[in-house]
């Protein structure tokens, strides 16, 4: 059972081990607070469609569960658009299109089509929180280094001297990629040296 | 009778090895360097000075946390170093400078699997990041010899933004604003010389990349003067001669076969006189290299040159 939780964290972690998700990864994280929103937006999207999919799982014909998921999956994207919108409109409008574009984030078709289909109401539950948080620190860690070097604050908080110049390149795409690519390195690094020791 | 030794080959083992090449470049940037230090005085020495100690402090650190063996005694960290140091802006804060080296060098090389395994140039691509992460300092330039604290700008800026008035002596012999190691066109053909005369470098790869600008500044020229300058204002301003010599002949990064050279320096000045014509930037060459490093070994895996008693056309 901790197991399903467990594993969205770490061992399966969406974006720096199974590298799904790119899309709002990449293009929202030029500050901490909108990879913030962004990773709770898609975890209330995750939990609630794995919910609903493991529920209905018995009624769903095997040729159009596809189309299915994804009307689910649309309908509390939906939801979610519309909450951010009335409550943080500020974040919903830097978000930009990135929040309906949930709809097509792999992660929330992946687990819908591997794993609550497949299991239990409360298995399904734990395994998308597990996921949801595992994108949502990625996600917060990109942007905060992102913020950092770009821009000198984390969560808006001013952390570096007065002097420091902002590398105007980490708030670009290429900062994106550049910071991706090494947090993948510095994971696997890291996993390895986990798993040696282990053994 | 003396013991017969049996060895396994190789018997013969050709001299020419890393660190005889990355010498052989460091001489040819001699006179760049001269020219650097004699038009920027003190700035040009900060700057050579932080960025070949960026590139080997790295490099040893790269090297070391990768648990391979330390050999930054082969140079190729202080080319790497040193022509960083020649694309950029003299009056570039020292730890820019000092950043754009190690990026370099983790970046552009070791994250690669060190030397040899690298896509881009290491120089130019922390050229580009440094472009890219302080747009400012890496656009402000400094008066030669006065040093003004007044910056200015390169001749093709000028050009590009202006009616600009050339004067091919300041332009050949370096007395212009720009980066470190471009302005002097002659202290670069001097380098040309020598790697030719060395035969560190092929021939192809910067004939081919100049004669592409020549060729097509000159048909430009003739169809329309007043909107273009002369040919040979786009053979000596910028970082054109530089580029062609020390950074587009990279062994590690440019295509191997003869073929494939034409290719790579054709395509260079083609991509370098598109963004000088009608690119945001005044200058291209940095742009130009990178892109076409990245089609290397594409160009490499088609220009591969018919193998003996292969009939043309069959595989």
């Amino acid at each position: 059972m901790l197991k399903d939780f467990l594993k969205g964290l770490w061992r399966e972690n969406p974006v720096f081990v199974q590298v799904l998700g790119m899309c709002p990864t990449l293009a929202v994280t030029t500050k901490a607070v909108f990879g913030a929103s962004m990773g709770m937006a898609t975890t209330f999207v995750v939990v609630s469609s794995s919910i609903v999919i493991s529920l209905i799982r018995r009624f769903i014909p095997e040729q159009v569960r596809i189309p299915m998921f994804t009307v689910i999956i649309a309908t509390f994207v939906t939801a979610a658009d519309y909450f951010l919108k009335a409550n943080f409109y500020q974040i919903s409008k830097a978000l930009g299109p990135y929040v309906p574009l949930i709809v097509v984030n792999c992660l929330i078709l992946g687990r819908a089509e591997a794993f609550a289909s497949k299991n239990g109401v409360f298995r399904s539950f734990l395994d998308a929180l597990g996921m949801g948080l595992g994108f949502t620190c990625a996600l917060v860690v990109l942007g905060a280094i992102r913020e950092v070097l770009g821009a000198g604050t984390v969560f808006g908080y001013r952390v570096m001297w007065d002097g420091f110049s902002n590398w105007i390149v980490m708030i670009l795409p290429a900062g994106a990629f550049l910071t991706l690519g090494l947090l993948v390195g510095v994971f696997n690094m890291v996993d390895k040296k986990i798993s040696v020791e282990k053994k | 009778m003396e013991r017969l030794t049996i060895n396994i080959s190789p018997h013969v083992v050709s001299p020419v090895d890393t660190r005889y090449m990355m010498k052989g470049v460091l001489k040819a940037l001699i006179p760049a360097v001269a020219v650097s230090l004699f038009f920027f005085r003190w700035y040009a020495v900060g700057v050579i000075f932080t960025s070949v100690a960026g590139c080997v402090i790295a490099e040893y650190v790269g090297q070391k946390i990768r648990g391979k063996q330390v050999r930054v005694n082969d140079l190729s960290a202080v080319v790497t170093g040193l022509l960083l140091a020649m694309v950029l802006p003299p009056a570039i804060p020292l730890w820019m400078a000092f950043l754009g080296a190690i990026f370099a060098v983790l970046m552009g090389k070791e994250i690669f699997g060190g030397l040899g395994c690298n896509i881009f140039n290491p120089a130019l691509l922390a050229r580009a990041f440094l472009m890219a992460a302080f747009p400012v300092a890496l656009t402000t330039w400094t008066m030669p010899v006065t040093l003004d604290a007044m910056t200015t700008a390169t001749p093709l800026g000028l050009a590009k933004f202006g009616p600009y008035a050339a004067s091919y002596m300041s332009l050949f012999l370096g007395n212009v604003g720009g980066s470190l190691g471009e302005t002097s066109a002659l202290a670069l053909l001097l380098g040309l010389g020598y790697l030719l005369y060395c035969k560190i470098i092929d021939y192809r790869i910067p004939l081919a990349y100049i004669g592409t600008v020549v060729v097509l500044s000159t048909i430009f020229y003739f169809i329309s003067p007043d909107r273009f300058m002369p040919p040979q204002f786009y053979l000596l301003a910028g970082g054109l001669l530089l580029g062609a010599v020390f950074m587009a002949t990279d062994p590690v990064t440019s295509p191997i076969t003869p073929k494939g050279r034409w290719i790579f320096g054709i395509g260079c000045g083609l991509v370098t006189m598109i963004i000088r014509w009608w690119g945001g930037l005044p200058e291209g060459v940095m742009y130009s290299i990178l892109f076409m490093n990245a089609f290397t070994p594409l160009i490499n895996r088609m220009a591969r040159p018919r193998r003996f008693g292969m009939v043309r056309g069959k595989v």
